[in-house]
């Protein structure tokens, strides 16, 4: 597998320099240490399904914006690893990691590392622009926040994604994520404590901490969405396309779960 | 043309100044150190930027343009004598420029204007504001001489000045604030951070201000060349062991041990990138590097090989 891993990496369509780091500071060797743990997780201990591979563009910009299924950023890395282990040639999606996670030892290197920039909407709009392949969350911390019995639901989207992929032509590649809530069953999440060791909560399962359990997980990836305009329209008209988006989802859901 | 350069005595302005006397233009200086061993056919002014003498020469030597780069960083002065060259120097040199008829300005700034946090965007374009100076007071008198500079643009219009923000040099003098960090057997770390470096060759730096000069450019400009590189990889790429240590130890060894005594500002820069986007400065002047990050960094450790002195940590230089 670690060969395999390795000539993905190598397939990655992006600039890298002689020691295989991008101007981005994304960097071969990390991608591998990474990729083949998630390869193992994705492939044995989730038995990761991914449905409609074909709707996500082989290269160029493009947004791939979704639902949060599990209280820790579980979706991100099994769609992340998706793209890279599923798609022919691979490719690196790029999420907008928490703010948090920056502040921390470690956690800074390894998500700057792996193409897992801060959440900024410059970093978004810079990364489609040089036709990367940028993961959205569009309901944001809520999303991740989300209790068990409400897994299958949808929280508020924010709508600044909307208005990035009008901007910059790029187009979104609807997807539901089911199962994180399974693996990560949050009965509770604890806000003051996780305020006091620098999170936004801390996540609490029936056997305390948020780790998941191996529950079979899947993707569904929708066909490609476009808006035209500038990116400037009023929030009304932007709130109407968001909803759009939302509905996909939703519906894509409601479909995946049955 | 004449061309003035106060800071002539640093190792960028020598380079920028063979480079303009190459091109068959007067070259005269002004810097208080003096330039040992300075080509005959440059004029030199050992005296203060700030003081009737250095007016004079403004006066008497009419320059058609005006390369600043008598600046200095948090490492080599105290704040009050820092702030007196940095902030008063560059005052007197745009109202000398402005009385006595200069048509072109470049001040030399430097890419750490934007500042280091965990919040602040790689790839920094020249409209953003300067961040997290609460945390690095040592940055404002730099920051401030860069925002005056700027100003000249509406204040002074019939004064053509370009603003550059130059990212941090490295090569073969091992001058400037990323060699010196480098220059160590051992280059120390904060335990679990590896920012980004954004750093140019010597020479591209001083083509650069060259070309900033030649195509007349006018407004704020980033100086960069190559990509940016983790600094564990520049160490490597230079043949230096990484030292890392927690942050609180780091922070506890700093200005004890032969470092130097910083603010905890200091750490953000070598926890934290500042990355420049210099698209800006490549499409009006046509400026393109010569070297790249790993040729930059070679031709620094073929000058400096591993076993040099201990090495401080960086202060915006």
């Amino acid at each position: 597998m670690a060969d395999e891993i390795s000539a993905r990496v190598d397939r990655l369509e992006l600039p890298f320099d002689a020691r295989g780091v991008d101007d981005y500071g994304v960097s071969k060797w990390h991608l591998r240490v990474v990729f083949r743990v998630l390869a193992l997780l994705y492939r044995n201990y989730f038995r990761m399904r991914a449905e409609g591979l074909q709707h996500i563009p082989p290269r160029g910009r493009a947004m791939l914006v979704g639902n949060h299924s599990g209280g820790i950023a579980l979706d991100a890395a099994m769609v992340i690893a998706s793209c890279f282990l599923e798609l022919d040639p691979p490719r690196l999606a790029q999420g907008m990691a928490e703010k948090f996670l920056n502040r921390f030892p470690f956690a800074s290197v390894w998500t700057a590392r792996c193409g897992q920039l801060t959440g900024l909407p410059e970093h978004a709009q810079r990364l489609l622009e040089s036709d990367r392949l940028l993961m959205v969350f569009p309901e944001g911390a809520r999303g991740t926040a989300k209790l068990w019995k409400d897994r299958y639901s949808l929280v508020d989207f924010g709508t600044g994604f909307m208005r990035l992929a009008i901007k910059t032509r790029s187009p979104l590649v609807p997807f539901a994520f089911i199962g994180g809530g399974d693996a990560i069953p949050t009965v509770t999440n604890l806000y003051k404590v996780g305020r006091l060791v620098g999170v936004p909560y801390l996540p609490v399962t029936p056997w305390i901490l948020p780790l998941p359990r191996p529950v079979p997980l899947s993707v569904h990836y929708g066909e490609p969405l476009r808006f035209e305009g500038t990116g400037d329209e009023d929030d009304e008209t932007i709130q109407g396309y968001v909803n759009q988006v939302k509905e996909r989802i939703g519906g894509m859901l409601e479909r995946s779960r049955r | 043309m004449k061309v003035l350069i106060p800071g002539i005595g640093g190792l960028l302005a020598r380079n920028v100044a063979r480079r303009l006397l190459a091109q068959g233009h007067r070259v005269i200086g002004i810097d208080p150190r003096g330039w040992p061993g300075a080509p005959e056919k440059i004029e030199l002014h050992p005296v203060d930027i700030r003081k009737r003498a250095a007016e004079q020469v403004f006066r008497q030597a009419r320059p058609d343009a005006v390369i600043h780069m008598a600046t200095i960083s948090a490492l080599l002065a105290d704040a009050e004598e820092r702030y007196r060259i940095n902030l008063g120097g560059t005052r007197a040199v745009f109202e000398y420029c402005a009385t006595y008829g200069v048509r072109q300005l470049i001040f030399v700034g430097r890419h750490t204007y934007y500042g280091a946090g965990p919040d602040a965007p790689l790839y920094h374009t020249e409209s953003e504001p300067p961040q997290e100076l609460g945390t690095y007071p040592e940055l404002a008198d730099l920051v401030a001489a860069d925002l005056y500079a700027a100003n000249a643009l509406w204040r002074l219009p019939a004064l053509q000045t370009a603003v550059l923000r130059i990212c941090y040099t490295l090569g073969p003098s091992g001058h400037g604030t990323l060699a010196s960090f480098l220059k160590g057997r051992v280059v120390p770390m904060v335990l679990g951070f590896d920012p980004l470096f954004h750093f140019i060759h010597e020479d591209d730096a001083a083509d650069a201000i060259v070309k900033a000069l030649s195509s007349n450019a006018r407004g704020i400009y980033n100086v960069a060349g190559p990509q940016p590189l983790p600094l564990s990889l520049i160490a490597h790429e230079v043949g230096r062991r990484v030292l890392p240590l927690p942050e609180v130890v780091l922070a506890a060894l700093v200005g004890r041990a032969g470092l130097p005594r910083l603010s905890r500002g200091a750490l953000a820069h070598i926890k934290y990138p500042i990355v420049v986007d210099a698209s800006l400065l490549r499409k009006e002047t046509g400026f393109k590097h010569r070297f790249d990050e790993l040729a930059t960094a070679r031709a620094f450790a073929d000058a400096f090989p591993s076993g040099g002195r201990t090495s401080p940590i960086p202060a915006p230089g």
